[in-house]
């Protein structure tokens, strides 16, 4: 037998000297060789934007990036997307081997404030356009002072709930405005018996947390206040309005599809739009899948008022934004299209191209889609704030974060009471933070 | 050799036998020895490519991952601190806590595996053995092929069958905390019982017709048959077969991580050290990952992986008698 095959190895051998003495071109390079041609001869100078938004790419190279070309014909940018798991340790591994693109998409809060503290984005506090966006907006990418800036805000999901409105039409009911009401719809569907009211599942823990406590939560602590008091230490978790929001969300219990102990999220997404559940948590991320998936008529309501409760606040949650590499060879052509990342035309094509992606600038969009236009109504009406547990608090052992999922998802399971779990989350905050220290 | 040798010496006496004919052999005597303790070259050059690879990819992370476990930063820079990380691990409730529900789930993990997948595999071999069946190699097929799934696969379609939406099961298995770990763990066994069956199959058809015939003709049915004659010499299977297990269920991470993410819920029910590790080495969502954390979790684990082995070699593989066939 070896002596039949015994020619393969030189054979192989040969053709692997032959491979070796190929000048090998990797398709890969392409970009770049077109890069230093560009600058070498015609002044055309060509960035590299570094995301996790695989799923955007189309509409960066058909839609968002062609009008930028337009008015800047001189400086061409390549969208550059990794996979959303693998972003931040690649991006890591290029910034620290000097081979990361020119502009880099910023996660929000600590994962952008290490990479800025390491000096490898850029400070952009005086980006000219920066003024359109307030101190919410930029809280996500500057330092805890407030005082350097170093991401453009680019978007914000924001929570609210989804319904079916045919199932709404066949039952008569409207959507609700307060917390009394809400639980009169939710009650009233479940009479029904032929569909879930609410539509979630805790396996796997962050939709409680996120679309349950984030999203009806800043009623409670009313938003911006709330949030700022935890931080300064003015407000603890065993606070009434914390206990609050942790037993109203503990009551939707009773109104989950059977099983939600092991419903998983794409499990939820699947019965909603499958017409099988009235109403759906949500993030305003939803939208675009959802317009796709489902066949009947969609509308969403912001989280239902508590008990005598004027004051609207929503969760509007800054998710991500654009900076720019400290190490760039073009911080010029860089620091030209983040500024026109601040202005009206790109929130207009941002929130178009991306229904349930909300630009945090100031100018006044009108987003087609009329869903995501009904969310981006809100901000008009409520309070904006950011989820609690971004900003500062999850930094210490244990993570409040992950407190907050595993704590949301007991709350729903069951097997931890409302009192127990702030006692829990407060507890795990005294641990570690000074200012919540007594 | 020497035999020749010893007739070629005028001096030896047919009868002067070994010991006579060495000492007799002076001039043979160096060049055999040399011979014999000649350098093995050929050994050296045969080792050296797996040593070497073993040794980068084995050994020396394994060592730098200890050494780093001893490790901690610093105000930016890592500081060599001893034990205080095991220290810290073992004492701080926070940490600690989590470290004993880790292991303690991941002995529960590999008790499943070896009361379950040792018994079924084995039932499985002896009917696969048995001389009337048909199909053999069909069955066998089947049985081994969940072996070689993707782990991805195995969690995705267990997933949905045991899903109270879409499968045939009301009860919550996956999202309960009483019952969550053994599910998960149940699901492991189903993918990989291939493997003992198949190790313990192997023994059961090697075994002489002979030994089988003649336990008949004494007069032994076929259940005292299996357990008097096959089974004493399967014992030092089943021991190789616990111990693989044992070290691959210490290490387990992926099934969990695929059904359950790194959080491992609920309320951490089904964490095992794989996924603690993860969680501290790497971080998740909003909390920083520790390299040097990690790695003393990561020593501990192989701390507690050595233990069971050594256990293993000096309480078992030492005692169990195995037979030439």
């Amino acid at each position: 037998m070896s002596n039949r095959l015994g020619w393969l190895a030189p054979a192989a051998g040969a053709v692997l000297v032959l491979a070796a003495c190929g000048e090998s071109v990797d398709p890969r390079d392409n970009t770049d060789a077109a890069d230093s041609e560009d600058t070498g001869g015609g002044g055309q100078v060509t960035l590299l934007m570094e995301s996790w938004r695989n799923d955007d790419l189309a509409i960066w190279e058909d839609v968002i990036l062609p009008a930028f070309h337009e008015q800047h014909p001189d400086i061409q940018v390549n969208f550059q997307p990794t996979a959303p798991d693998e972003y931040d340790a690649a991006l890591d591994a290029k910034l620290s081997g000097g081979t990361a693109g020119d502009l880099i998409t910023c996660r929000p809060f600590d994962v952008a404030l290490r990479l800025y503290e390491e000096g490898h984005l850029a400070p952009l506090t005086d980006l000219e356009g920066m003024e359109a966006f307030d101190d919410v907006a930029r809280s996500a990418w500057s330092t805890d002072d407030g005082s350097q800036t170093f991401c453009v805000p680019m978007a914000s999901v924001i929570h609210g709930f989804l319904y079916n409105t045919e199932i709404f039409d066949e039952l008569g009911i409207t959507p609700p405005e307060t917390e009394e009401q809400f639980h009169e719809v939710l009650d009233q569907i479940a009479a029904d018996g032929s569909y879930s009211p609410l539509v979630m599942g805790t396996a796997d823990q962050w939709e409680a947390a996120t679309m349950g406590l984030q999203n009806i939560g800043p009623n409670y602590w009313n938003g911006e206040t709330g949030r700022q008091g935890l931080i300064d230490g003015t407000e603890s978790f065993d606070d009434e309005q914390y206990v609050a929001a942790f037993t109203e969300l503990a009551s939707w219990a009773d109104y989950l599809p059977d099983g939600y102990e092991s419903t998983t999220y794409p499990d939820a997404q699947n019965l909603f739009t499958l017409g099988r559940g009235a109403i759906f948590p949500a993030g305003s991320w939803e939208i675009a899948l959802f317009n796709e998936q489902a066949d009947f008529e969609m509308a969403a309501f912001p989280p239902p008022l508590p008990e005598g409760q004027d004051t609207c606040y929503i969760s509007d949650h800054t998710d991500i934004g654009i900076g720019m590499n400290a190490a760039t060879d073009h911080p010029e052509e860089a620091r030209t299209f983040l500024e026109w990342t601040t202005s009206a035309e790109f929130a207009d094509l941002y929130a178009n191209s991306l229904p349930g992606f909300f630009p945090m600038s100031d100018h006044d969009v009108e987003v087609d889609d009329p869903l995501a236009q009904e969310f981006l109504n809100w901000r008009d009406e409520c309070e904006s704030t950011i989820r609690n547990s971004y900003q500062i608090l999850s930094r210490g052992e244990p993570n409040l974060e992950n407190q907050l999922w595993d704590l949301s998802a007991q709350l729903l399971n069951g097997t931890v009471e409302p009192q127990e779990a702030a006692a829990r989350a407060q507890d795990g905050l005294e641990r570690w933070y000074q200012p919540q220290q007594p | 050799m020497s035999r020749l040798r010893t007739t070629s010496q005028p001096a030896g006496t047919s009868a002067g036998t070994t010991t006579a004919s060495t000492e007799a052999v002076p001039p043979a005597g160096p060049v055999a020895r040399s011979r014999r303790r000649r350098f093995p070259t050929h050994l050296v050059v045969f080792i050296a490519p797996a040593a070497a690879i073993y040794t980068v990819f084995m050994v020396y992370p394994l060592l730098d991952s200890l050494r780093l476990s001893m490790f901690a930063p610093r105000d930016g820079v890592q500081v060599f601190v001893g034990l205080d990380n095991f220290v810290h691990l073992l004492t701080d409730d926070l940490l600690s806590d989590a470290f004993w529900n880790a292991v303690w789930n991941n002995l529960v993990f590999f008790a499943v595996h070896f009361l379950v997948q040792n018994p079924i595999g084995l039932l499985l071999a002896a009917l696969l053995a048995t001389p009337t069946l048909s199909g053999r190699g069909t069955y066998r097929t089947l049985l081994f092929l969940p072996t070689t799934l993707s782990v991805v696969i195995v969690g995705f379609i267990w997933q949905l069958i045991i899903s109270p939406v879409w499968g045939f099961v009301d009860t919550p298995l996956l999202g309960q905390s009483s019952t969550a770990l053994v599910t998960l763990a149940l699901m492991s066994v189903w993918q990989y019982i291939g493997i003992p069956m198949i190790l313990f199959y192997a023994v059961l058809i090697s075994i002489p017709d002979e030994l089988t015939e003649a336990a008949t003709v004494d007069g032994a049915s076929a259940w005292t048959t299996f357990w008097r004659v096959k089974f004493p010499l399967l014992l030092p299977t089943v021991g190789i077969v616990s111990v693989v297990t044992y070290v691959a269920n210490m290490n387990a991470f992926d099934l969990i991580y695929t059904v359950k993410g790194a959080l491992a819920g609920p309320d951490f029910a089904s964490d095992i050290m794989g996924t603690f590790f993860f969680r501290t080495f790497f971080g998740f969502q909003l909390q920083q990952g520790s390299s040097t954390m990690g790695a003393t979790v990561a020593t501990m684990m192989f701390l507690l992986i050595l233990a069971g082995v050594l256990l293993y070699f000096y309480g078992w593989q030492r005692r169990v008698e195995s037979y030439e066939l």
